[in-house]
């Protein structure tokens, strides 16, 4: 038998996000497709709700996020599926190393993917929508803060669902309850931002809730998956 | 090291086994037999922790399996139906992320692992591209990279050539006889150079029906 030396838990998370980057990049429907959805459904809007920019730029911080969170939805379907069918996450349960921050890793690499293109076109396509400039960064920081706790959140459906063979619309059910306050804080940002109002108490909440996401949800993702692979 | 106390295990209604008790020591090989859907994969997964629906005891080193649930899958290797390939890596990606998820630094061994099976020239090519045999390969490979004391498999000699299956009877004994313990379930009839111990989960459910 072979001398096996250990693997430091970092050396074990940096292989984690490896691997899922490599995968997305081997496959990148999976990633161009919320990405693709998200440019779709927000440039249907100027088109299908008139050109007016006062009006535009009234609903942009909505459109922008809920085009946002519905893209993030879809894209969680892959997070565990493929892992699921061929069995790797029943090796992955198996792992002697914490399942904590395995799984965290594993979001992390959804995150990195799904949701930081969306971040990045965010900006482009509010000054698309006519936003006011005073609402861009306050958009922006909103993303960055929400949408981590947006997969920690729906891997915790996705993780509940992955043995049902059509989970769409369970999942939708069972998160989308969940997303409203994120919803809710991330578009009150950009509207008390462009009424001249400090926003930061919002962001503060996003980030509480986000901390709270990091500690928490990797525990119930892991019990969800117990739950599907028996 | 594993002890199995008066398992007892139900599915849609129906029982597959009860007051199923064993033992298996280091340098054993304990063979599960029984017909299709008598349980041998329920019974394996439920030793595995990856099933909760039973009853009874099981111990590992003598402690309650719950409590050393860590150490345990630190020292079992388990091969299940599904591969656990992923096709779209190739086999040296695959391994890699198999030993890292196990927390073992064993990434110069991976080249003589999948050579060992008979991999050679197949190390970077995608798993999808590979015949179903070959993947079965690069799925047993794993076991060359961990140093663990208990071998649970379920049904590995499937989609194995005739050479591959004799290779890997040697491979099991070799294990066997440097003091690892092996649980399989396989329908091959086994020729291993050592002595099987054999669990009839047919057998057991005649004898309940005759008392």
């Amino acid at each position: 038998m072979n001398k096996s030396g250990q693997m430091g838990l970092g050396a074990v998370i940096a292989a984690t996000v490896r691997r899922e980057l490599l995968l997305a990049f081997r496959s990148p429907g999976d990633v161009i497709n919320p990405v693709m959805f998200f440019i779709i459904a927000v440039t249907l809007f100027p088109l299908g709700g008139g050109t007016d920019s006062a009006f535009l730029g009234s609903i942009a911080s909505g459109v922008i996020w809920v085009t946002a969170l519905l893209a993030i939805m879809f894209s969680m379907d892959s997070l565990f599926r493929a892992d699921f069918e061929d069995g790797s996450l029943e090796q992955l349960l198996m792992s002697p190393q914490p399942l904590y921050f395995l799984l965290l890793a594993k979001v992390f690499s959804h995150w990195l993917v799904a949701c930081l293109p969306i971040i990045i076109l965010a900006p482009v396509f509010a000054t698309m929508l006519a936003m006011p400039e005073a609402g861009i960064l306050p958009l922006v920081l909103g993303l960055i803060v929400g949408t981590p706790i947006l997969c920690l959140l729906g891997a915790i459906g996705m993780a509940l669902t992955v043995g049902l063979s059509r989970s769409g619309l369970l999942l939708a059910v069972l998160i989308l309850p969940l997303y409203i306050p994120v919803l809710v804080f991330g578009t009150g940002m950009v509207e008390a931002a462009q009424g001249s109002l400090p926003y930061t108490g919002l962001l503060a909440l996003l980030g509480a809730m986000l901390v709270l996401a990091i500690c928490l949800s990797p525990l119930a993702i892991g019990a969800a998956l117990r739950i599907s692979v028996n | 090291m594993l002890e199995v106390k008066d398992l007892y295990c139900e599915r849609d209604d129906r029982v597959l086994f009860e007051h199923l008790s064993f033992t298996l020591s280091a340098g054993q090989v304990l063979q599960l037999q029984g017909s299709n859907g008598s349980g041998k994969t329920t019974l394996l997964r439920i030793l595995c922790g990856l099933n909760q629906d039973f009853s009874g005891n099981i111990l590992w080193q003598g402690q309650a399996m719950s409590a050393v649930a860590a150490e345990f899958r630190d020292q079992i290797f388990f091969l299940g139906h599904a591969p656990a390939i992923n096709k779209t890596l190739s086999p040296t990606e695959n391994l890699r992320w198999f030993c890292a998820s196990r927390g073992v630094n064993q990434i110069s061994g991976i080249p003589a692992a999948l050579a060992e099976f008979g991999l050679k020239g197949y190390e970077d090519v995608p798993c999808y591209m590979m015949s179903a045999g070959q993947q079965r390969r690069v799925s047993l490979a794993r076991m060359k990279l961990l140093q663990t004391g208990l071998w649970i498999l379920d049904e590995p000699f499937t989609a194995l050539d005739r050479k591959g299956v004799k290779e890997l009877e040697t491979d099991l004994a070799r294990y066997v006889s440097s003091g690892g313990s092996l649980l399989l379930t396989t329908h091959h009839p086994l020729e291993l150079d050592c002595p099987v111990d054999v669990i009839d989960l047919d057998q057991r459910a005649l004898e309940k029906a005759v008392s």
